[in-house]
């Protein structure tokens, strides 16, 4: 129940677009939660692209880039991209230290 | 003793949950340096990555209820020193966990890109391990603005 409230709230889905609100911090004890909501949503076929929201998120560390890099494998399959939105300095440090800007489409917060 | 000298030692199980629980430590304990907000987060990823590394390379998943990590920190002056270590299986080749991308649990979206991390974020990064024994990681860095205020104050 507490799951399906957890669902509804982070996870939605507008036309082919799976937009995920990430928590305030992601390691690797939040990682897993998220990436098998989001690969249930994807093989049920709710969407093709993943668009993760980091407009709250203010610790990352590379267990984000696992959960990143591993949705990008899958929606490349079908034929879908991965978006990063509202990412700040700390993330984007993170998401190009890892070479991630060269799958995916990352879009910084204004004062970046 | 020396005012500019602080440590502290705590133990946890290995557990995920405590990756937060360390790292917010360590963030408490390096606040009397006044470090940057980049500094923190700097600090704050290099020790999530080894605590997670200790828990899920270290203990894996086949893990007994006493198993342990230790976190120790000491401040010198303007420099934070952090040591992490587990009792778990230890790393046959050092230099090759080192490399970038380089992991041995891809099954778990691991990225490879702990111990990458773990040297850009800080200034120096020593790991000793021992196949069976464990693994003893051993993180160096100077906090900037600390003698930058201090000069400033005399």
């Amino acid at each position: 129940m507490e799951n399906m409230e957890k669902m509804e709230q982070y996870f939605k889905v507008i036309d082919n677009y799976l937009m995920v609100k990430l928590p305030e911090e992601i390691d690797h004890h939040q990682a897993g939660y998220i990436s098998k909501s989001v690969d249930k949503l994807l093989l049920e076929g709710r969407a093709n692209s993943v668009v993760f929201d980091f407009e709250a998120t203010r610790f990352m560390d590379s267990s984000g880039i696992g959960l990143i890099a591993g949705r990008y494998k899958k929606v490349v399959c079908f034929d879908g991209k991965v978006y990063a939105i509202n990412v700040d300095k700390h993330i984007k440090r993170i998401l190009y230290m890892s070479g991630l800007d060269k799958m995916i489409e990352i879009v910084c917060k204004e004062k970046n | 003793m020396d005012g500019k000298m602080n440590r502290m030692k705590m133990e946890f199980r290995a557990l995920s949950a405590n990756e937060s629980l360390a790292r917010m430590t360590v963030a408490a304990f390096m606040t009397p340096l006044n470090p940057t907000l980049e500094e923190i987060s700097d600090v704050k990823t290099a020790v999530s990555e080894a605590v997670t590394n200790a828990i899920i390379h270290g203990y894996g998943e086949d893990r007994e209820s006493d198993e342990m990590v230790e976190m120790s920190c000491y401040i010198e002056k303007d420099v934070l020193h952090v040591t992490i270590s587990d009792e778990g299986v230890g790393i046959e080749n050092v230099d090759k966990a080192m490399e970038p991308l380089y992991t041995t649990k891809p099954e778990l979206e691991r990225s490879g890109m702990g111990f990458s991390f773990m040297e850009a974020f800080m200034d120096e990064l020593s790991v000793e391990s021992e196949p069976g024994k464990g693994t003893k990681v051993h993180m160096i860095k100077k906090i900037g603005l600390a003698s930058w205020m201090e000069k400033e104050e005399d």
